[in-house]
């Protein structure tokens, strides 16, 4: 806003003048802010390429010299399990709860955002509220139940929970099913659509955008996840990687390039999905973030 | 119109039309799908949520290792909430969680509505910035940690060397008691991009109207600032507030990465979280830990209608524009 240009009788050319001084000043916050966001990531690339004695120069060396790509192939098959399996372990579980999440979550959002039933608002309002809760208070129950099951060192604790719909993604889905013409229900309905006819020919086809918005941030949420595969996961065979990462920094703190490389490795998929989808990013925190 | 349906193929058409399904019966009908397709997340919510939250209660009355088991009554939270710091740790990583997320709290939602705010001025390459600042966000936290680790090196990390450069010597950080915890709230500034996207869309559902209604009324720029900006963004602001006291009182990737999960030194950064995950699965003292997590679980609910209830007080519902926003 040109709020010190308003001023009575200033012309015309002097708000435009402090209109461009103002945008100067604003692009110029904006870069040095940018610039300092990605100084570590440019700090993380840099230490995975550095031969040894560059990495503890002071004052540092930004441009490797020599780049040493060795160092990438010396990370990855320093596990004594192949760095392969960690890749597939994570797939597979991102993977897996993207798909019961997106399932899940699209049948019992529909429910809500478009059925009349007894309960619906008492049902709603305690999906909203789960989103308050802490997973830590029933973490412990659900690590005996799954253990009685015989799930320690498999992926089931992780992925089975996310095909029983979560407060979250409903809330995000039934925002967006709210905004589908309600008149397109009744079109469908009088073509002699049912219930069922009218979730998979009208609401699924049109809600593709909010459905790649949910399995987006399953997908990334999974990845990141940490403390669950730390708690029933405890063979190498069946880390995923951000465990073996882990494992890593607890069997060699200071190999600092490696631990790089890892990081760097570890962080592509979420990192890349977000570049190539960040307008559904966005449009999910708008639709979640606003009417919060 | 039954003609018309009868004619129409799809079976749910013929069983509209005929008699035996009067209005009322389709309704009861619909009513009984409707119950199908919430049914997983009921199942879900008393399978996954409901059934272990009541079992943890009752499990926080008893000590049991998973293969033997006590009651012991209130024992457990006596023990816990026991003044006698010597006997508990409970006050220290209280206090530990609280400094975390009150010190980060404010850092991070003043940064990320500072860069909203600029980014809401018409600038041009809006979508780059957002990017730039929202990356750090979409990092996995375990990469976060490992780098920030690096950064924060005492001897070799780019942090005491850049205080180097204006003739500043760096803490210890992370090694050092006094300011191992300020080290987790810097790095989790750095995050501050995803508060920035929910405040910049917030911003932008502002309509220019009002602030062009207070432009011809004399309004300045601050004026302006105060009595149209923070109340249209109170809403939202209330909403970023009370999401992020739950996320970060529940810290733990960082804390467990950046001290191999024991919270040192002295316990300097033994966040709530990874004290319940050392009593749970560490030491297997699954009631002591069911009792920590109801203690925990209690302080974040008190916390949580405490602010629904001020909200009334500081958080502007509009009643008319906000209806329509998609």
């Amino acid at each position: 806003m040109s709020g010190a240009a308003v001023g009575m009788g200033s012309s015309r050319a002097s708000i435009e003048r402090s209109r461009r001084t103002q945008t100067f000043f604003i692009h110029a916050v904006l870069i040095a802010g940018g610039i300092i966001v990605m100084i570590p990531l440019a700090w993380m690339l840099s230490t995975s390429l550095k031969p040894p004695h560059q990495i503890t120069k002071f004052p540092p060396i930004w441009i490797p010299d020599p780049f040493v790509w060795s160092n990438y192939v010396r990370a990855v098959t320093i596990f004594p399990v192949s760095f392969v399996v960690f890749v597939r372990n994570s797939m597979y579980m991102s993977l897996m709860i993207t798909l019961g999440t997106v399932l899940s979550n699209a049948v019992v959002a529909f429910a809500f955002a478009r059925l009349t039933f007894r309960g619906s608002r008492v049902l709603f309002i305690i999906v909203l509220s789960t989103m308050m809760l802490p997973q830590q208070v029933t973490m412990i129950p659900l690590f005996i139940l799954f253990s009685k099951f015989g799930w320690i060192n498999t992926y089931n604790p992780l992925i089975v929970p996310h095909f029983f719909a979560n407060a979250y993604f409903v809330f995000l889905l039934r925002q967006f099913y709210t905004t589908i013409p309600r008149e397109l229900d009744d079109a469908a309905r009088i073509d002699g659509c049912g219930v069922i006819g009218l979730f998979m020919r009208i609401m699924l086809p049109l809600s593709k955008p909010a459905l790649g918005i949910t399995a987006i941030f399953a997908f990334t949420w999974a990845w990141n996840e940490f403390l669950g595969p730390l708690i029933y996961l405890s063979r190498m065979e069946t880390f995923p990687l951000a465990i073996a990462l882990s494992f890593l920094r607890a069997a060699h703190g200071v190999l600092w390039s490696e631990l790089m490389v890892v990081s760097f490795i570890a962080m592509l998929p979420p990192v890349l999905l977000f570049f190539v989808a960040q307008k559904h990013y966005i449009q999910g925190i708008v639709i979640t973030g606003v009417k919060g | 119109m039954s003609a018309e349906l009868q004619s129409s193929q799809t079976p749910w058409a013929r069983l509209l039309a005929s008699n035996a399904w009067s209005r009322r019966t389709l309704r009861q009908r619909e009513e009984l799908i409707a119950y199908l397709l919430v049914s997983p997340w009921v199942i879900g919510f008393l399978a996954f949520i409901l059934g272990p939250m009541l079992t943890s209660l009752g499990l926080s009355f008893t000590e049991t290792d998973l293969f033997t088991w006590e009651f012991v009554g209130l024992e457990n939270y006596t023990k816990l909430l026991s003044l006698d710091t010597t006997r508990t740790l409970f006050w220290t990583t209280l206090y530990n969680t609280a400094y975390y997320v009150f010190l980060s709290i404010p850092l991070t939602i003043s940064a990320g509505f500072f860069i909203a705010m600029l980014l809401n001025q018409n600038i041009s390459g809006q979508p780059t910035y957002r990017v730039v600042y929202y990356l750090p966000a979409v990092i996995p936290g375990i990469a976060t940690s490992l780098l920030w680790l690096w950064l924060f090196q005492p001897e070799f990390g780019l942090i005491n060397w850049a205080l180097s450069l204006v003739g500043i010597e760096g803490p210890r950080w992370l090694f050092d008691r006094s300011t191992a915890k300020m080290a987790l709230v810097l790095m989790s500034v750095w995050g501050a991009g995803s508060n920035m996207l929910i405040f910049l869309a917030g911003l932008q559902g502002i309509p220019t109207e009002l602030y062009e209604a207070a432009t011809i009324d004399g309004a300045g720029i601050w004026r302006r600032f105060r009595s149209i900006t923070i109340p249209m963004i109170s809403p939202t602001l209330f909403f970023v507030v009370v999401t992020q006291i739950i996320w970060s009182s529940q810290v733990f990737t960082n804390v467990y990465v950046m001290t191999e999960g024991k919270g040192g030194p002295a316990n300097a950064t033994l966040m709530m979280v990874l004290y319940l995950y050392q009593v749970a699965f560490r030491q297997y003292r699954m009631g002591y830990a069911s009792a920590y997590a109801w203690i925990f679980f209690l302080i974040l609910l008190v916390f949580t209608l405490v602010l629904f209830r001020s909200s009334k007080a500081w958080v502007y519902y509009e009643t008319e524009i906000g209806g329509q926003r998609s």
